[in-house]
């Protein structure tokens, strides 16, 4: 407080930040970089533990005694689903209503802005069916969900069958203090998008979904069931929701305390567990899995059906069944008592979950870095640019507001264009390449615009409006970071560099190569590449372009299909943000 | 509520009518070969019932008929008078001189439409007295005396309270014969010479709640309302000042045993004798739903109303889900339900009786009933006509040989499909966030032709902030503007929301309430220590004046008398229902109670040291102050500048 109100220290302090800038905002970077490396090593991650009393101690026993029938009802379904060639909903109506539930359809129909190719549908026509398990003696107040989608082909039929068989034998236990909603969902994110909207009559999106006959109160968790073979070797959790969100770590933990107790090998982002903390290759290992997690977050898509349960503050997660070429197999009845005891501890619940983090990384499925830890990291990054701001010349004539407002509106309309996409084209490849061209013409404008209005720019002016930038950049990087960490994280990464080293004064022609290639545009491209990598599936150029195109494609239904708010933060925030640098590096 | 009291007014009434007839002979052939198919089906019960048939051969070849009198089946005051007029007369026996009090008890089964079973207690003491008139009364014989004093003590006119484990699935069950809301419900009207209502009602919550080992003292003004329209009195008397009224429900009381117990101990017998042996509760709460209530309302006691008496109904509704324990075997026995059989009647009850309800089995080709009776009889239930086999506790002969009941059915068909009852309500919160919200009341009319009023009752508490101009009622896609709207504004801490409204259902169609609102934000203190559960809302009351499914049945005019079934008549055109709603689970923005340490001490450093220093350094402006010198440093100063060299 002192050093900072007594004006002679003062200037001292900031000549000597002037002085040591470079050299402060490199060493940050690298403590940054460094910090974030290290969360992924074993000793600084804290291990998981269940904070919900309610589900901690108590015993329960899983008795789930009937996978092969599980399994046959699966075949009985997919023979149903190949005769309808779609959802086969009488045949599910009828078997949910043999069983003892509640059965209810909804229908829903939804026109894509343009073909998605990945999945090849337009127009999307379907049906959901659920049923309840009413619990005796509840109020309707509260429910749980069980889903498991009905995909096209030969995929899934395993998890409905294991679905109804779970409803069978649920029905005749008498411990539900909850109701039980078993929901098959066709289309499935977008089946699920409307079957969510049709249950809290909200409509965000624009779909058309006709309203349900029924409910159980507020859901407490849900759970999405993906399966595909009759035995599996490991069970997968999918975390990763909607923008980045993730459910309550307890969930997480009640998967692996479940996977523990009944012996059933258990892996986050397709990684198993390994022991071997302080070797080289167990901690690449754990780096893998965290950065897997952090990219899977930055994408802010929905990973599962789960994903999009999390936006009405449902703790939800999707447990996918993995068969590989492991000797160890684990059966439908395993499974199912696996689900049984999660579902008993979830119906144990006396409130929401909320004891544990809502916000953390797992380098592990035993193992979770939480937000007090992996924000310094991201600090560290934000410290650079605060000195950048209190570095700037304290002393400024004002250079007009419209030299540096002309390039912010400017820059704002860019992105304005590239986020509403109002082209008349309905081919895929047409949107994503106008989206490119819009991106790459607004390269072209401001070293042409603001000559034009302002006259020749001063030494001022730039000053002015790189301060404005790195304010700019400051706040939206922070507020990204509060939201979804791994996305502001990976911008900050790129972005950081930017606003440090850009003045007009630097070589032209290099640091216009270098500006774009840490644009948001090649940062994605990158994170592709990344992503592939980690994936151990590497690919060509060729093919990570075309990934690249989907990519895109992908983000931009997602955002008009459920919301997702990833792409307007890039094309209306972000991408004007790093034009401001581009206009810098060109003031004349 | 008064439909359920007519309808079993006129079941009593069958009680001791003597007079009974042989049913046409293709009934009765029918009949018979059902029998014999249960023998076939079941020997070990077939040699449970040949002591019966072996007693009375010549009555189990034609099924009696007890005579019956429908009564009418409207809430109307009048009504009510009429009815109950009769009851005194027939209940009691010409022979036996007719006592000051009166007890009857009796048991309704009805297999219902899902493959549950719903058995109904109903024990009604009647007592001719006055608790009003200045004597004290002292002397109790059947009427409990706890129940008399708060009576007395409170004036009271009319007490209804009901403790239900559970939700009435309207969509698989029907309608019940005694409606009631999850949770606690209480209403009362207070005699007209009560002043001080409020206090009289607190105290009276807090001494039910010690009667009834229920959390009633809960109830305070912040629950409390005084519906203008929907709870009418159900005894005589007409008053309709609603300020006597007082109506609350605690929508997150659970009921268990320590509930049943004071509620058994409140009737003439205990669970000694009788029906109530029946209520044994780890079976009773093993159940789908449980409900119990006690009803208390001065009736008329003759013809022409000269005196009151006082009726205390207490009545006990379970579902017993038949998909739970026997997987398989679909059958149900008295035991299995209640892990008792019956031996004897409660030797202070004047009638005791068991009905079943087998008017969706006229053939026996759903269900099956042994040992079978040959007394049937008929009532308007709920609007629709129903026929009941009984068995009179009090004849011996009820209990054969073996000296004791035990009712068993068996069923035939697979479970039904859904029902579509002619009025169900719905209700769900919608939206998401934690900062507002929509409550969704839909009220489906599901009568093919006919519209209907419907009164609406809401009670909300108050940090659910409506906005009431955000108010919609809608049909068919249409506005349906309500011809009637009571709405009592709330206030913060002091009293709910009430809304009341009287809404014309069209026919066919389903009716949307919505109206938005805001979560309000609590004082810390007044969390409940499980927030992140979520506050409850009581159920919304639905009660309506329903058109008969009797009416609208077109079939019936073949078998009446032409000139008979031109007009509907009116005590089959409609009945009352009173139809709850489920209650709500609505999240409140909650702070985060597990870490006030980690919260304090965030703050704290934010505000001291971050907030604090920049609002210094942005608000104050610094400059160096050249320190003013001393006095012989000016005077050399001076000097030095008449001599012409720079100043020190």
């Amino acid at each position: 407080m002192g050093l900072l109100s007594d004006p002679n220290r003062r200037r001292a302090l900031i000549s000597l930040l002037t002085r040591l800038n470079a050299p402060i905002c490199v060493v940050c970077y690298m403590a940054g970089v460094a910090w974030f490396m290290g969360l992924a090593f074993e000793p600084f991650t804290l291990r998981t533990y269940m904070s919900e009393n309610a589900m901690g101690s108590t015993m329960v026993e899983e008795r789930f005694p009937a996978g092969e029938r599980a399994l046959a009802t699966g075949r009985e379904f997919s023979a149903h689903k190949k005769k309808v060639g779609g959802m086969p909903v009488d045949w599910l109506v009828k078997t949910m209503q043999a069983r003892g539930l509640e059965v209810f359809t909804q229908r829903f129909s939804r026109t894509l802005p343009f073909p998605d190719e990945n999945k090849e549908r337009y127009l999307v026509k379907g049906t959901n069916v659920y049923g309840i398990l009413r619990a005796p003696r509840a109020p309707r107040t509260e429910a749980l969900v069980l889903s498991a989608p009905c995909t096209p082909g030969d995929n899934n039929n395993q998890a409905v069958g294991l679905l109804l068989g779970l409803a069978q034998y649920f029905r005749n236990q008498v411990y539900w203090a909850k109701d039980i909603i078993f929901l098959v969902n066709e289309h499935d994110l977008i089946g699920m998008q409307a079957w969510l909207e049709g249950y809290h009559h909200t409509n965000t999106t624009g779909m058309d979904w006709s309203p349900l006959q029924g409910r159980g109160g507020s859901i407490q968790a849900a759970l999405s069931l993906e399966l595909s073979s009759d035995v599996i070797t490991s069970l997968d959790l999918v975390l990763e929701g909607l923008n980045g969100q993730l459910p309550n770590l307890d969930l997480a933990n009640l998967f692996y305390a479940f996977c523990q107790k009944i012996g059933v090998l258990c892996t986050i982002q397709g990684k198993l567990q390994r022991n071997d903390w302080d070797s080289v290759s167990g901690y690449s290992h754990s780096v893998q899995t965290m950065m897997l997690m952090v990219m899977k977050q930055a994408s802010g898509r929905p990973w599962g059906d789960h994903g999009l349960f999390l936006r009405y503050h449902i703790e939800a997660a999707t447990i996918k069944g993995i068969n590989s070429f492991r000797q160890y197999k684990s059966d439908t009845t395993t499974i199912g008592r696996l689900l049984e005891g999660m579902y008993r501890k979830l119906n144990n619940l006396l409130e929401r979950l909320h004891q544990s983090y809502f916000f953390y990384l797992m380098p592990s499925l035993s193992h979770f870095v939480s937000i007090g830890y992996y924000m310094p990291a991201f600090g560290l990054l934000a410290v650079i640019l605060l000195t950048l701001i209190k570095s700037a010349p304290s002393q400024m004539s004002s250079p007009g507001v419209l030299s540096v407002l002309t390039p912010l509106v400017i820059s704002h309309l860019t992105g304005v264009e590239v986020a509403v996409e109002h082209f008349p084209v309905s081919e895929t490849e047409a949107v994503v390449l106008t989206a490119i061209a819009i991106y790459t013409a607004g390269l072209a404008l401001p070293h042409n615009t603001h000559r034009l209005l302002s006259g020749e720019g001063t030494e001022q002016g730039w000053k002015v409006l790189k301060l404005v930038a790195v304010l700019y950049l400051a706040v939206l990087l922070g507020c990204t970071a509060l939201i979804n960490f791994s996305l502001g994280f990976i911008l900050a990464l790129t972005l950081v560099p930017v606003a440090a080293f850009v003045t007009p004064h630097v070589p032209k022609i290099l640091s216009a190569f270098i500006l774009v290639i840490l644009s948001p545009a090649c940062t994605l491209l990158f994170s592709v590449f990344f992503f592939q990598e980690l994936q151990e599936m590497p690919v060509s150029f060729i093919d990570g372009w075309m990934l690249f195109l989907s990519v895109i494609s992908q983000g931009i239904l997602d955002h008009s299909l459920y919301g997702s708010l990833v792409y307007p933060l890039i094309a209306l925030l972000v991408y004007p943000c790093w034009l401001l640098f581009w206009n810098i590096l060109f003031w004349k | 509520m008064a439909a359920h009291r007519c309808s079993y007014s006129a079941l009593l009434l069958i009680i001791c009518s003597l007079s009974m007839f042989i049913v046409a002979d293709s009934q009765e052939t029918t009949l018979t070969g059902d029998n014999h198919a249960t023998e076939l089906d079941n020997p070990q019960t077939a040699t449970e019932t040949a002591g019966q048939m072996a007693e009375q051969p010549a009555v189990e070849e034609r099924r009696l008929w007890e005579a019956t009198e429908v009564e009418e089946a409207t809430p109307d005051d009048a009504d009510t008078d009429k009815q109950d007029t009769s009851t005194p007369e027939t209940a009691v026996p010409s022979s036996v001189p007719q006592p000051k009090d009166d007890f009857q008890e009796e048991l309704v089964i009805r297999p219902l439409h899902s493959g549950d079973i719903y058995a109904s207690f109903q024990f009604r003491t009647l007592w001719e007295t006055d608790f009003m008139r200045g004597n004290k009364v002292s002397h109790y014989r059947l009427f409990p005396k706890s129940l008399g004093q708060v009576i007395s003590k409170f004036s009271v006119r009319e007490l209804h309270i009901s403790f239900t484990q559970g939700y009435w699935r309207t969509m698989q069950w029907g309608q019940p014969f005694l409606p009631s809301p999850p949770g606690a419900e209480l209403w009362v009207w207070f005699q007209d010479s009560v002043t001080d209502v409020d206090g009289t009602w607190k105290e009276l919550t807090n001494v039910l709640s010690g009667i009834f080992c229920a959390s009633l003292n809960f109830i305070d003004s912040t629950n409390t309302v005084q519906p203008s329209a929907s709870f009418k009195p159900l005894g005589i008397g007409n008053v309709t000042d609603h300020s006597f009224l007082r109506y609350a429900t605690l929508p997150r009381e659970i009921v268990c045993t320590e509930n049943l117990t004071p509620w058994k101990k409140l009737l003439p017998c205990g669970s000694k004798a009788g029906l109530a042996v029946l209520l044994k509760s780890e079976k009773l709460f093993h159940s789908s739903f449980h409900s119990q209530a006690v009803h208390i309302r001065p009736v008329c006691q003759d013809w022409q109303c000269k005196t009151t008496s006082w009726e205390l109904r207490q009545t006990l509704n379970v579902v017993f889900d038949l998909h739970t324990p026997g997987q398989g075997k679909r059958e149900w026995s008295l035991f299995k339900m209640f892990s008792r059989t019956l031996t004897e009647a409660c030797p202070l009850a004047s009638s005791s009786k068991i009905y079943i309800d087998i008017t969706d089995n006229p053939q026996g080709e759903q269900f099956e009933v042994s040992p079978a009776t040959p007394l049937l009889s008929q009532a308007m239930v709920l609007g629709d006509r129903r026929t009941f086999s009984v068995y009179d506790l009090t004849q011996q002969i009820t209990f054969g040989t073996v000296r004791s009941l035990n009712l068993l059915i068996r069923w035939k068909s697979s479970e039904g499909d859904m029902l579509r009852p002619l009025l169900h309500g719905e209700r769900y919160v919608a939206g998401y966030g934690l900062q507002t919200g929509e409550i969704h009341t839909l009220m489906y009319n599901n009568h093919p032709y006919r519209s209907f009023p419907v009164l609406l009752l809401d009670s909300v508490p108050w940090y659910l902030r409506l906005y009431i101009h955000t108010l919609t009622v809608a049909s068919k896609g249409k506005d349906n503007k309500p011809s009637y709207i009571h709405y009592q504004p709330s206030k913060d801490r002091v009293r709910p929301h009430l809304l009341e409204m009287l809404v014309q259902l069209p026919p066919n169609s389903v009716t949307e309430v919505t109206v938005q609102f805001e979560r309000a934000l609590l004082k810390w203190t007044e969390y409940t220590p499980d927030p992140n559960h979520g506050f409850y809302v009581g159920s919304s009351v639905i009660s309506s004046l329903v058109p008969s499914i009797v009416a609208m049945d077109t079939n019936s005019t073949r078998e009446q008398p032409l000139f008979s079934s031109f007009f509907p008549c009116k005590e089959e055109s409609s009945y009352f229902v009173r139809v709850y709603t489920e209650p709500l689970l609505v999240n409140l923005p909650t702070p985060d109670f597990s870490m006030p340490y980690n919260v304090i001490c965030l703050t704290c450093t934010v505000v001291a040291v971050g907030y604090g220093s920049l609002y210094n350094l942005l608000t104050r402006s610094f400059q160096i102050d050249e320190p003013s010198p001393g006095l012989a440093k000016r005077i050399a100063n001076i000097i030095r500048k008449m001599r012409g060299v720079p100043p020190l």
